[in-house]
């Protein structure tokens, strides 16, 4: 067998080429730039520069897009309407990070340790804060892992997609340990996040291997082909599939492989959280609805019970644990797992709608998200002497809030509105075309106990409303919780929060949009 | 032409957002404001109601149609008959008294600010519910509409607030959620494409039994916890009993209506095989309202849970008159739900004086008021006496159309029905006793008589019951035409089967 090197067409490559290479740069920068102050500067504006640029360019191939899409690479990558509207959701989910990365509080701190190398409590860790160190890594970090779900929502090959995976995998393991406060936390939920994601990749590229072995094809394409035309059910093959389709549900956090989202979740510097828990999810679920639309789609049937079994535990498990939380970042977390399973409800009517159900669903809950967590960011412990300190996410110290500042409570309580799908929201679009695409299959069960799992959710929903809006201030609290004012994690609240309300009521522009994203190029097999 | 609904609805909307806008300094006139907007809203609805065409009270006018989110299927679709003008009426009526009769409430202007700007943002979605004729836009209404009158109730109210929205909210949702359902699988039996969720496009379907049916519940299910009904009715004391005065009388007597409208103009008209299907159980379940509410509320202690139990026994009639599908009892039915609308509003109001004097809603608090405040004590009777169908007042006309009219279909419904007109005389009667006859405690001797502002909130609402209780034919007018189509589509389905 003779190697033949494919002729690689850069052009339909090239947001995923700016983000890599502005990633890279940053890289670079930490090495150029001496002062942290000009450092972090510059990072910030390298990062949204290159982000902005790539979702400039990404619209306009949607815009210039030729007929159905490029083939790139041999079928490795597709470049089609659907890969780029991911990665223009990536991509915007991914500037509000950077925004939340490059937030600091009204005392000047970023929520990131200055020196993550140093031991928690140690004289190195006293002496680097002293020196006004800076950890501006954060930026290029976090542009690689925008990278990777770029390239995840394009790939369309098992084994490129594992790359893709790692890409976008590693550099959020570190971006989890970083956390400036409770940095045992934080480093516990990065091993964590690790350890288990070291075991899905496993389990993925193990699924992929059987796949090959079954089909003798690492392409969705080749594989879908396979399958179609010997109509197999190869035990084999089905275990492949399972084991892959697995490894993706780790990334989008469903039940049973969610178990990393509420440790990762609560000890991630709330900024990495943010982006974390909207891009990651999104990125996932495009990988997922890829593979499952093209690679697997005539074993529907015999996937379907795989679908509604973690649609069905997910949505349960994150409900139920969600209501006994008394931290705002896990309660948020546990719901991240149930919408998990209401992104999973899309999937499970096996019609075309789902190609545009799922990335509604996933824009509309990630701009809520983000904003939620920005929220988080700004309400603050205030210690003794009248100084910002840590978050407050402890639910009691939420109380009253809607006193303090009507502003951010207003917002959390529109995002948490959106979160439980009250029509005129966001995430009131989301679910009901979920829903639909999963009446349209005849999967209307599935939606009738989504249904009640969206009652139950409410309840915990409505229970941070009620302590912000309807519970005073504890008495002798007063002076015990202040609200920060950064003008950028201001911002992002600002803008999710208009987000939310636009596409709540006038959704129509994006919904057209995600419609003509419905179509997946499949290439030519072999 | 002027387009009168969607200036009704968006109106109190942007009003809500001014007052929110408002500068600290020009908050103290926040009440006045609001005032003016819903005063502006009233005559702009009654130039509509002077414009309306009663000869053709069924068709629907005023129509507007734009497309919204063509891309699911919905549009802006408005447009009123002679029930969806009767219940605009009702909520543009009844909300600048709300207003006038909660105005010293709050001394804390923010506060203040606050309840305004969410009671001028209820009456958007109220009036957006009764003229939408698209079932996504009137669903997205009925929902949304939860989320201000949820605040309404956990910000302002008394000590059970909290625990009291939190209720309301869940029993709404359940009701709402399930209804989605319905609402998409409904769209997935209909035309489909751009329009797909427009009513009349949704009209006249033809289902498969058992869709229907399981549709119909779906829709159904939510209008029942809405006009509250036994067995899901009991959010509505909690709330009666925690949230202000004001806030309670528009929910009991604007907006669970939207639960008997729902009703008459969706579940009838859609599905009209189901309906029929359904119509005796239902039946059953009013009856049991009926009853259950008259004899709670004779048990009550508190003075706003009463009035709220003895909505629950006034919808009970409402529904029956409903699903008895003959052209007198919805006529009837639709008639009563302005009226009761009238009667428990004023009743409520006038309840939350009581309270405003006493700091207690509770029975025994009170007694031989009579002596002091004689105009309270006659304006009480006089919409005690509305609540107990007295003939004369509005209320009496057209629960008499209902039991009349359902009497041919289901006589031993209406004979237990009606034991509820002695039921109401004894807890309006029994109330009324306790509360103004006998000794005057020494701590109710100086207790004030109705001010001018009391008095414009509540003799208005008597004198349209007493006009509309001797002519009654002003108001029927204009809900004969749309009850008999109603009646029609349901029967005209029976004949052809």
């Amino acid at each position: 067998m003779t190697f033949v090197t494919p002729t690689i067409q850069w052009a339909p490559l090239l947001p995923m080429l700016i983000v890599f290479g502005a990633a890279s740069l940053g890289v670079l920068l930490e090495a150029i730039i001496r002062t942290p102050a000009t450092r972090r500067v510059v990072q910030f504006v390298v990062s949204v520069a290159a982000l902005l640029g790539a979702s400039g360019v990404a619209i306009l191939q949607w815009a210039t897009l030729d007929g159905a899409g490029t083939v790139v690479m041999k079928d490795m990558i597709t470049v089609d309407r659907q890969s780029l509207l991911w990665q223009i959701i990536i991509l915007l989910m991914g500037i509000f990070g950077v925004m939340l990365f490059a937030s600091r509080t009204s005392a000047g701190e970023s929520g990131f340790t200055p020196l993550g190398a140093s031991v928690p409590g140690s004289q190195d860790e006293t002496i680097a804060r002293r020196k006004g160190f800076e950890l501006t890594e954060i930026f290029s970090l976090g542009l690689f892992a925008v990278g990777g779900m770029m390239l995840f929502t394009a790939v369309t090959d098992f084994i490129f997609l594992f790359v893709a995976l790692e890409v976008l995998s590693l550099p959020l393991y570190i971006m989890v340990a970083v956390s400036r406060r409770r940095r045992l936390l934080s480093h516990e939920a990065s091993l964590k996040y690790f350890l288990l994601g070291a075991f899905s990749s496993a389990f993925y590229i193990f699924g992929a291997a059987l796949l090959y072995g079954a089909t003798g094809e690492s392409s969705y394409a080749g594989v879908a082909q396979v399958i179609q035309v010997t109509a197999t059910t190869d035990p084999m093959l089905l275990t492949g599939a399972v084991m892959v389709i697995g490894g993706l549900l780790f990334k989008l956090g469903a039940v049973p492989f969610h178990s990393w989202t509420p440790d990762a979740y609560q000890g991630a510097p709330t900024s990495v959280t943010a982006f974390m828990a909207a891009a990651t999810k999104a990125a996932a679920a495009a990988a997922l609805l890829r593979i499952v639309y093209t690679a697997f789609y005539t074993l529907g049937w015999e996937l379907s019970w795989l679908i509604w079994a973690t649609a069905i535990a997910s949505m349960l498990l994150g409900t139920v644990a969600a209501l006994v939380q008394t931290d705002v970042k896990r309660m948020l977390a546990y719901s991240a797992i149930a919408h998990a399973g209401f992104i999973l409800v899309a999937f499970a009517g096996f019609v075309p709608q789902a190609l545009s159900a799922v990335p509604v669903y996933l824009l509309t809950y990630g701009v809520a998200t983000v904003g939620a967590f920005a929220v988080v960011t700004q309400v603050r412990e205030r210690t003794e002497d009248g100084s910002i300190g840590g978050e407050a996410t402890r639910l009691g110290q939420w109380a009253g809030l809607g006193k303090r500042s009507p502003f951010l409570a207003g917002a959390m309580a529109l995002f948490l509105l959106s979160f439980a799908g009250i029509p005129l929201t966001a995430g009131f679009i989301g679910k009901f075309e979920a829903f639909r695409a999963a009446i349209d299959g005849g999967a209307w069960p599935l939606v009738f106990i989504a249904v009640i799992a969206a009652i139950a959710s409410v309840f915990f929903y409505v229970r941070l409303i009620v302590l912000m809006f309807f519970t005073d201030v504890p008495e002798g609290a007063e002076g015990t919780i202040g609200v920060d004012y950064s003008p950028l994690a201001r911002a992002v609240v600002v803008l999710t929060a208009i987000l939310v309300i636009v596409l709540g009521i006038l959704p129509g522009w994006f919904l057209d949009a995600a419609n003509d994203a419905a179509v997946l190029l499949v290439g030519a097999a072999g | 032409m002027f387009p009168f609904l969607t200036v009704l609805v968006a109106l109190p909307a942007v009003g809500a957002g001014v007052l929110w806008a408002l500068p600290a300094s020009a908050r103290s006139r926040v009440r006045e404001i609001a005032l003016g907007i819903t005063a502006i809203e009233l005559i702009l609805a009654a130039v509509m109601f002077l414009q309306f065409d009663r000869a053709s009270a069924g068709s629907f006018q005023f129509s507007e149609l734009y497309s919204w989110i063509p891309q699911i299927g919905t549009s802006w679709a408005l447009g009123v008959n002679g029930i969806g003008l009767s219940m605009v009426l009702l909520a543009v009526i009844l909300t600048p008294l709300a207003i006038l009769a909660g105005w010293r409430e709050d001394r804390d202007v923010k506060k203040r600010t606050n309840y305004l700007a969410l009671i001028l943002l209820s009456q958007a979605f109220m009036v957006g519910i009764f003229v939408a004729r698209d079932v996504f836009l009137f669903y997205a209404l009925f929902e949304a509409m939860l989320i201000p009158l949820y605040f309404l109730i956990g910000m302002f109210g008394g000590l059970q607030r909290r625990y009291a929205a939190v209720k309301f909210l869940i029993f709404s949702l359940v009701g709402g959620l399930i209804m989605l359902i319905g609402v998409i699988a409904l769209y997935f039996q209909g035309p489909g494409g751009s329009q797909g969720f427009l009513t009349d496009n949704l009209t006249g379907l033809d289902f498969s039994t058992t869709t229907e049916r399981l549709i119909f519940l779906a829709f159904f299910l939510a209008f029942a916890i809405k006009a509250p009904m036994f067995p899901v009715h009991t959010w509505l004391p909690d709330v009666a009993e925690s949230a202000r005065v004001g806030t309670t009388a528009l929910l009991v007597a604007v907006l669970d209506k939207v639960g008997t409208f729902g009703m008459l103009t969706l579940c009838l008209v859609l599905f009209p095989d189901a309906a029929r299907w359904a119509a005796p159980v239902i039946i059953v379940f009013a009856v049991i309202s009926v009853l259950y509410g008259a004899l709670l509320a004779i048990g009550q202690e508190n003075m706003l849970r009463l009035v709220a139990f003895t909505s629950i026994s006034h919808f009970g009639i409402m529904v029956l008159g409903i699903f008895a599908f003959q052209q007198t009892s919805i006529e009837g039915a639709s008639l009563y739900m302005f009226n009761h609308g009238l009667s428990t509003g004023a009743l409520f109001f006038v309840v939350g004086f009581l309270v405003v004097r006493r700091g207690s809603a509770n029975i025994s608090d009170f007694g031989g008021l009579q002596k002091v405040v004689p105009v309270l004590a006659g304006t009480f009777l006089i919409i005690g006496m509305s609540a107990l169908s007295l003939p004369g007042l509005s209320p009496f006309i057209s629960e008499i159309l209902v039991l009349v009219g359902a009497w041919g279909v289901v006589p031993v419904a209406v004979a237990f029905a009606t034991v509820t007109v002695v039921l109401a005389a004894i807890y309006i009667l029994w109330m009324y006793q306790r509360v103004f006859t006998g000794p005057t405690p020494k701590t109710l001797e100086k207790t004030r008589e109705l001010t001018l502002r009391e008095r414009l909130v509540a003799w208005p609402l008597i004198g349209l019951m007493l006009i509309l209780g001797f002519f009654p034919a002003i108001a029927i007018n204009y809900l004969r035409e749309p009850a008999q189509d109603i009646v029609s589509i349901v029967n005209a389905q029976e004949a052809g089967q």
